[in-house]
């Protein structure tokens, strides 16, 4: 896969922008508010860590930069174009085809093979039928899975279905890539086998990484700006330490 | 999606739960086979009904006489019809003018007489009716043991099965190629300077004559076609129309005609009318009013047993489709049980780009499998029954001595239909399921373990 295959990330742009970004809901007699006033902005290739406990609002920010939530006020842009005012449709064009995203339990769909499931998401694209298996190809040769394409998930380990789940993200060759808690599920050593993986594909691809993570250190090592939410807010915004 | 992937993703689905899903198709099947059993009830008996009643002939027939003959026959129809001409005689002229009319195949007198046959060499009276050759494909001939006539002028009869019994009653099949004696009265046309008083005598107009004919059995009947109708009795000796017809046989209306002008004219008490089809016979029948005569057909008859089996096809219908019902919240059931199921993988197919319309148009997709699937076994599980209500059929009717016939029947249109039917009514099974499975937010769908 070369860089050019993968969209056009655009140096100096920005890939995601929010504006006053707001997400409550009612819980009982009491108001949530998961994402509260935050205004950032994420250049285009930039590989960026979403930090905080649980409840903070990472989660709930990075489904907002998907398309998978629909903020409550404010705005949130992906290269210019306001997903708030987008309809379902639009909404699912913009995860099909400018972001990936990553899980931290895979959820790969456990009755198809690997290879299956990383062409999923063109079939959702429609992409023709005889350029999928080159595209399937190129995406599990980036994680390194060619050989265990025509194994299901559950024949696979953790660390072989996060890669699967890499290749599934990849392979409509989005501009920004989501991670939400990619490694949690994983152990040490298979954690940073993903790590490495998530770098090599933002400096090859100038891909823009979002990864929501609990693991501060692991942050610290690979990603180039970490944000730290609290209660819904940025507590803080900055470069590595 | 595409058509084709998302009939993939389907039938990927469907194989998933296999039992559950085979087991709502089954469910559908036997439903769709209730239907089509009962509809090929319902279309059988129609056919039957009607193939009998047009094999009799009288669907396609008009029965008319002279208008003065029956005032009341037929009275009502008169009364709603155009305008008509003044009463004619229904003589040889209005013959020719009644086979020239459009879409007429034949017209025929109702020949019958009482008289008598000697068959070796008792009497036996019967009454003797002419048979028109178009007659021959009537049902009545159709199991009819011996042949028909060998040609419109042969001296040759066919004999009514009881009669037959009476002249042989322990092999009346023997009597096939037998001679028969008939004795019959002709009536000869007096010369004009013999009829000069009319008043005077009796035979004023013509003379009886006794006479005889030799005539070859060849053919043994269980009924004679439209028997009876137009006529006073069942005709017990049948001969060909046009022997019939030479024979100048004295007939009831006879005396009827002595008091008109011209008794040497001969008139008909009733003619046949034969039309090409069914279709053809409000028209001409219409026509032959218009002429001057009385006319009757079963059109009437025909229509209102059309309206009753329409009714019994709709009920039919409406008891079939019941299980058909019941089979479709099973498919409500399954597809609900799998969105239970399938919460999260609807979730990650919302996450990778799936829109709500691709998430509803792949449940409609598995509705419309078990649908097809389910409409196919249920045409063949309901082709089985129908060859089953036929097959128990035939042998009732073997034990009663009967011959076989169908009482069920699955035409083409019916197998179309109930697939159609099977796949319309599981797509709106699938309505609530599909748009539910749409709507589920996928960000919910995603947490849910």
């Amino acid at each position: 896969m070369t860089s050019a295959n993968i969209g056009n990330p655009g140096n100096g742009r920005i890939a995601i922008r929010t504006d006053h970004l707001a997400r409550q809901y009612q819980m009982g007699s009491t108001l949530v508010r998961a994402v509260n006033d935050v205004t950032l902005s994420i250049p285009a290739g930039e590989f960026v860590a979403l930090l905080g406990s649980s409840g903070s609002g990472k989660s709930t920010l990075l489904n907002l930069m998907a398309g998978l939530d629909r903020p409550s006020s404010g705005a949130i842009f992906a290269h210019e174009r306001n997903l708030a005012e987008m309809n379902s449709d639009e909404l699912a064009k913009h995860r099909s085809h400018t972001i990936g995203i990553v899980f931290q339990a895979f959820n790969l769909l456990p009755r198809m093979t690997l290879e299956e499931n990383v062409e999923l998401p063109l079939r959702l694209a429609e992409v023709e039928r005889n350029e999928r298996t080159a595209r399937v190809f190129e995406a599990a040769e980036r994680v390194r899975l060619t050989a265990r394409l025509s194994h299901r998930p559950g024949e696979l380990s953790g660390g072989e279905q996060q890669r699967a789940a890499l290749a599934r993200a990849l392979v409509n060759r989005p501009t920004i890539l989501l991670a939400d808690e990619p490694t949690g599920n994983l152990d040490s050593a298979t954690g940073d086998e993903i790590m490495l993986l998530l770098r090599e594909i933002n400096e090859t691809l100038g891909m823009t990484i979002i990864m929501v993570t609990h693991e501060r250190p692991r942050a610290e090592r690979f990603a180039h700006r970490l944000i730290l939410m609290g209660d819904g807010k940025i507590l803080s915004d900055g470069g590595r330490a | 999606m595409k058509a084709r992937d998302l009939m993939d993703l389907a039938a990927r689905n469907l194989r998933e739960a296999l039992l559950r899903n085979s087991l709502t198709t089954l469910g559908i099947g036997v439903g769709v086979a209730s239907l089509v059993a009962m509809l090929s009830l319902g279309v059988g008996l129609q056919n039957l009904a009607t193939e009998r009643l047009s094999r009799s002939g009288l669907f396609n027939a008009i029965f008319v006489t002279p208008r003065t003959n029956f005032d009341g026959f037929g009275g009502r129809a008169e009364r709603s019809s155009p305008p008509e001409a003044a009463a004619q005689p229904l003589d040889e002229d209005a013959r020719h003018k009644l086979a020239a009319l459009p879409n007429v195949d034949d017209v025929y007198p109702d020949i019958r007489f009482p008289t008598e046959i000697r068959y070796a060499g008792n009497p036996y009276p019967t009454v003797v009716a002419g048979v028109a050759p178009s007659t021959r494909n009537d049902g009545a001939f159709e199991d009819m043991k011996g042949a028909f006539f060998s040609g419109p002028s042969a001296d040759e009869a066919i004999l009514q099965i009881e009669f037959a019994r009476r002249l042989s009653p322990q092999q009346p099949d023997s009597l096939l190629g037998q001679e028969i004696v008939l004795r019959y009265a002709e009536r000869q046309a007096l010369p004009p300077d013999s009829a000069g008083d009319k008043a005077a005598a009796g035979a004023a107009g013509f003379s009886i004559v006794p006479r005889e004919k030799k005539l070859r059995i060849v053919g043994i009947v269980e009924t004679e076609p439209g028997g009876g109708f137009g006529g006073f009795g069942r005709g017990r000796l049948l001969i060909p129309l046009q022997v019939a017809e030479t024979l100048r046989a004295a007939q009831t209306n006879d005396l009827r005609d002595l008091l008109r002008d011209t008794p040497s004219k001969r008139t008909y008490e009733s003619l046949t009318v034969r039309v090409k089809g069914a279709s053809d016979v409000k028209a001409v029948e219409d026509t032959i009013k218009q002429m001057g005569f009385t006319a009757f057909s079963l059109l009437d008859a025909s229509r209102n047993l059309n309206v009753v089996f329409a009714v019994f096809d709709l009920l039919l219908g409406i008891f079939g489709s019941l299980a058909l019902v019941v089979a479709s919240l099973g498919i409500i059931n399954t597809l609900v049980m799998a969105i239970l199921e399938r919460r999260r993988e609807i979730g990650v197919l919302k996450a990778l780009g799936a829109a709500d319309r691709d998430v509803r148009r792949l449940f409609f997709a598995e509705a419309a499998v078990m649908g097809l699937l389910g409409g196919i076994s249920g045409v063949l599980l309901g082709w089985l029954i129908e060859r089953a209500i036929n097959f128990g059929t035939s042998v009732y009717l073997s034990r009663q001595q009967l011959p076989a016939i169908t009482v069920a029947a699955i035409p083409w249109w019916m197998v179309v239909a109930a697939i159609a039917f099977s796949i319309a009514v599981s797509l709106a099974a699938g309505i609530y399921p599909a748009s539910r499975a749409a709507r589920l937010d996928p960000v919910e769908a995603l947490r849910y373990e």
